[in-house]
């Protein structure tokens, strides 16, 4: 039975990206120092922003509430650092665009110490008060989406959940705070993984690593305690492995049906840094004020893997990381596949970001577009089975109609067919352009 | 002072790309064949320099001739049309006049090519579309075939190559069959050996089938070809041949005859390869091989000609949307199963 699982587990298709992990692979995680300025975006992911409960002058301490949920798809906020809010206002976010948030000032001379009392005692908590409990606290998706955590706790009357599936596969290339988390704080990702099985009332854990972190799946192994229904999968290093549906099908060989959730196969995927945050906030009173970011790439002078107050503009962390070099083009936010790209150094790190990635001219030449030949590579790598050439094509002709029978919105935009072009085509682009249009054109009136 | 931000560039991920790229495909099939390449120059000599360079030049400049002005340049790069010329050329007899040769590779390009758009557009394969032109203009030319170059040398030029435009070629003193035209009409079976090595008579590049094996494995080592196509293709091939072997052995070839003679292995593993004019569907690839294999010993074996892969595989270029259209792939979590 050990050696099956020995064999290399994965879902059909995808693509090979070079890992470019040995940067940041072996730097233990370092905290950066308080900064000055933090911004705090209302709406870190999708839902409905969080409303603000505190007040421009008013003084707020590290970890303490400054806006609670404004809708069941959104999350609490928590001040980052003890200081004063400054302002109330629209900052440029992370998408370029000007959105509500809370400016906070760090007092210089506070400890910036939490109140560790604050441990939540989870056990007697029923199912509504600890999904309840999750979202105040403001945990979401860890992973790049930050979809908040709560949403997928609550599951609907008749649906079980039988295995807790915890991701931590990190396939997108250069990011390694995962892969971090696994090797330092094996621990609390046990204690957080226990504490959402007996909540979710799952029969088991599985753990999802890929292969290519031996050193994780040995640390993790040796944790695990005799007799405690825990599983480890080994994967196969393949992008996207840590696509939630991929990641069910690699390891249960179940196929989410189109339009359906995790939840629908009986399994609920989470993030290891999002089983970390809950250990956090259960077991010692810190909300989501942090997180680790993997800060890498050719144009960085010193590559790291950081804890990061959210909030901090990524001017501080480059910063720390000794700034950018000369050549510095593009700095993406995430993971170089599905990442985004920002406009300018202030913008703030958010819960979701899992790594500032600083790339050069290498990464941002123009590349030569070509004719689509029809080769298929597309094809071969869409972890989905979708055309891509396809839709491409259609896209250019600006028949986005048309692609809706070709289940354009099957698509999560993972950017396979992107890299697999040997035409340089911007396929995913392409894509992304007509989803947009399919979604937010406003049809005449009749 | 103040040190200025980078100004920061906003290209959307994935920012990470596979090092493959168009021109670099059309290059790999270039270098698959040119084993087979320098076969023809072993077996034909500089005959068969001189059709393969006229072909491609006569490629090369329609390609040129046809770009817009800003795209000129561009429009060589890429490396299709010296790959069209090639592939044209090696599918020709060598003892072809070269004025044809160049008409050849002037009219795939721009009729196979160019009016439909350029690279990536076309239905048909633009070599296979020239030679087509060829055969139904100049048949007795197209279908005279010499013996390879025994002791001739290396500098021996066949007569007919030299013939002016519009004159009645001069046909060489010596013809020889082909070995489909041997069976076919003489019902003379050629040793596979020699079939394998290439001393048959035949068009320039089809002569020796382990070279083009050879290429074609190279292909797909280097993954630019679907080897569902060449596979289905052979796979049928046999298969049509053992199973009319077992109605009569003597008058049908045998499987590795079959698979050996002619512009079989030439046209499964480049001609009907080309991306652009084959189904991009995996499911696709399959039916288009098989399609092709059928229609290659149909016309072989019922057909009036010895030999039919061109017809087989534009026929079945024709067929190419139509079977993308139909052979979509079964989207993730869209299946029965997951039903």
């Amino acid at each position: 039975m050990k050696a099956l699982n020995l064999l290399r587990r994965s879902f059909e298709h995808g693509v090979h990206p070079a890992h470019h992990k040995q940067q940041t692979a072996d730097l233990p995680i370092q905290r950066v120092p308080f900064g000055k300025h933090y911004v705090m975006p209302l709406g870190q992911h999708i839902g409905v922003p969080a409303k603000p409960i505190v007040a421009a002058g008013e003084r707020v301490q590290r970890g303490q509430l400054i806006a609670e949920p404004g809708g069941f798809v959104s999350t609490g906020l928590h001040s980052p650092v003890t200081g004063t809010v400054e302002e109330i206002g629209d900052f440029r976010g992370v998408d370029g665009r000007f959105a509500p948030a809370i400016a906070i000032e760090a007092d210089p001379f506070a400890t910036q110490q939490i109140d560790a009392s604050a441990a939540v005692d989870w056990q007697s908590l029923s199912l509504e008060e600890f999904i309840e409990a999750v979202q105040m606290a403001g945990i979401v998706g860890m992973g790049g989406a930050a979809f908040p955590a709560h949403v997928k706790l609550s599951v609907p009357d008749g649906v079980r959940i039988r295995h807790l599936l915890i991701n931590g596969a990190e396939c997108e290339p250069y990011l390694t705070t995962d892969h971090r988390l696994m090797l330092e704080r094996p621990e609390a990702l046990l204690e957080g993984a226990e504490i959402m099985r007996q909540k979710l009332g799952a029969e088991e854990t599985v753990i999802g690593i890929e292969m290519n972190k031996p050193d994780a799946i040995e640390i993790v192994r040796k944790h695990i305690k005799p007799g405690d229904p825990v599983r480890i999968v080994p994967l196969k290093v393949k992008y996207p492995q840590g696509a939630e549906k991929m990641m069910i099908k690699s390891v249960f060989g179940k196929e989410v049906p189109a339009g359906q959730l995790p939840r629908d196969v009986e399994v609920n995927v989470n993030n290891v840094g999002t089983i970390v945050a809950i250990a956090d906030y259960f077991l010692r009173g810190l909300p989501l004020i942090e997180r680790v970011v993997t800060v890498a790439g050719p144009g960085v002078t010193y590559p790291a893997n950081l804890i990061v107050p959210l909030g901090t503009p990524v001017r501080d962390v480059v910063k720390f990381c000794g700034g950018l070099k000369p050549g510095t083009r593009e700095i993406i936010m995430g993971g170089p596949m599905m990442g985004r790209p920002i406009a300018s150094l202030d913008v703030p790190i958010l819960k979701g970001c899992s790594g500032v990635l600083v790339f050069t001219e290498e990464q941002t030449a123009r590349r030569k577009e070509y004719p689509c030949i029809s080769c298929g590579r597309c094809l071969e790598a869409c972890p989905y089975f979708l055309n891509p050439s396809r839709l491409a094509r259609l896209s250019k002709s600006r028949m986005f109609d048309e692609m809706k029978a070709y289940n354009v919105f099957d698509c999560v935009e993972c950017g396979c067919c992107t890299f697999a072009c040997p035409s340089s085509i911007p396929i995913v682009q392409l894509i992304r352009t007509a989803k947009d249009d399919l979604t937010h054109r406003k049809e005449p009136d009749a | 002072m103040k040190k200025r931000d980078p100004d920061l560039l906003l290209f959307h991920a994935p920012l990470l790309r596979q090092g493959m790229t168009t021109p670099k495909a059309m290059r790999d099939v270039l270098y698959a064949l040119a084993p087979a390449t320098g076969a023809s120059l072993w077996f034909f000599g500089l005959s068969a320099i001189l059709i393969l360079g006229t072909c491609i030049a006569g490629a090369v400049l329609a390609e040129w001739l046809f770009a817009n002005r800003e795209a000129r340049g561009e429009s060589l790069t890429d490396a299709s049309g010296i790959l069209t010329g090639l592939l044209l050329g090696l599918t020709l007899p060598p003892g072809l006049p070269l004025w044809m040769a160049f008409l050849g590779g002037f009219v795939g390009i721009a009729l196979g090519k160019v009016i439909w758009g350029g690279l990536g557009h076309n239905l048909f394969n633009p070599a296979l579309l020239g030679r087509a032109f060829l055969l139904a203009t100049f048949p007795i030319a197209m279908t005279t075939w010499v013996p390879a170059i025994g002791d001739g040398g290396f500098f021996h030029v066949y007569a007919s190559n030299l013939a002016l435009p519009f004159m009645q070629a001069q046909v060489d003193g010596v013809t020889a069959a082909t070995p489909l035209g041997m069976l076919k009409f003489e019902q003379e079976v050629t040793p596979l050996a020699n079939l394998m090595f290439g001393k048959t008579s035949g068009s320039l590049g089809e002569t020796s089938g382990l070279l083009l094996l050879l290429g074609g494995v190279y292909l797909w080592l280097k993954r630019d070809l679907d080897w569902r196509i060449p596979a289905s293709i052979l796979l049928t091939v046999v298969v049509f041949s053992a199973a009319l072997g077992l109605f009569d052995a003597e008058r049908f070839p045998t499987p590795l005859f079959s698979v050996f003679s002619g512009g079989l292995l030439l046209g499964a593993i480049y001609m009907a390869t080309d991306p652009v004019t084959s189904p991009v569907t995996p499911r696709g690839a399959w039916i288009f091989g098989i399609g092709v294999g059928v229609l290659v010993m149909l016309i072989r074996v019922f057909g009036g000609l010895p030999e039919g892969v061109m017809y087989a595989i534009l026929l079945m270029n024709a067929a190419t949307p139509l079977i993308d259209r139909y052979t979509q792939p079964t989207v993730f979590g869209r299946g029965a199963e997951s039903k």
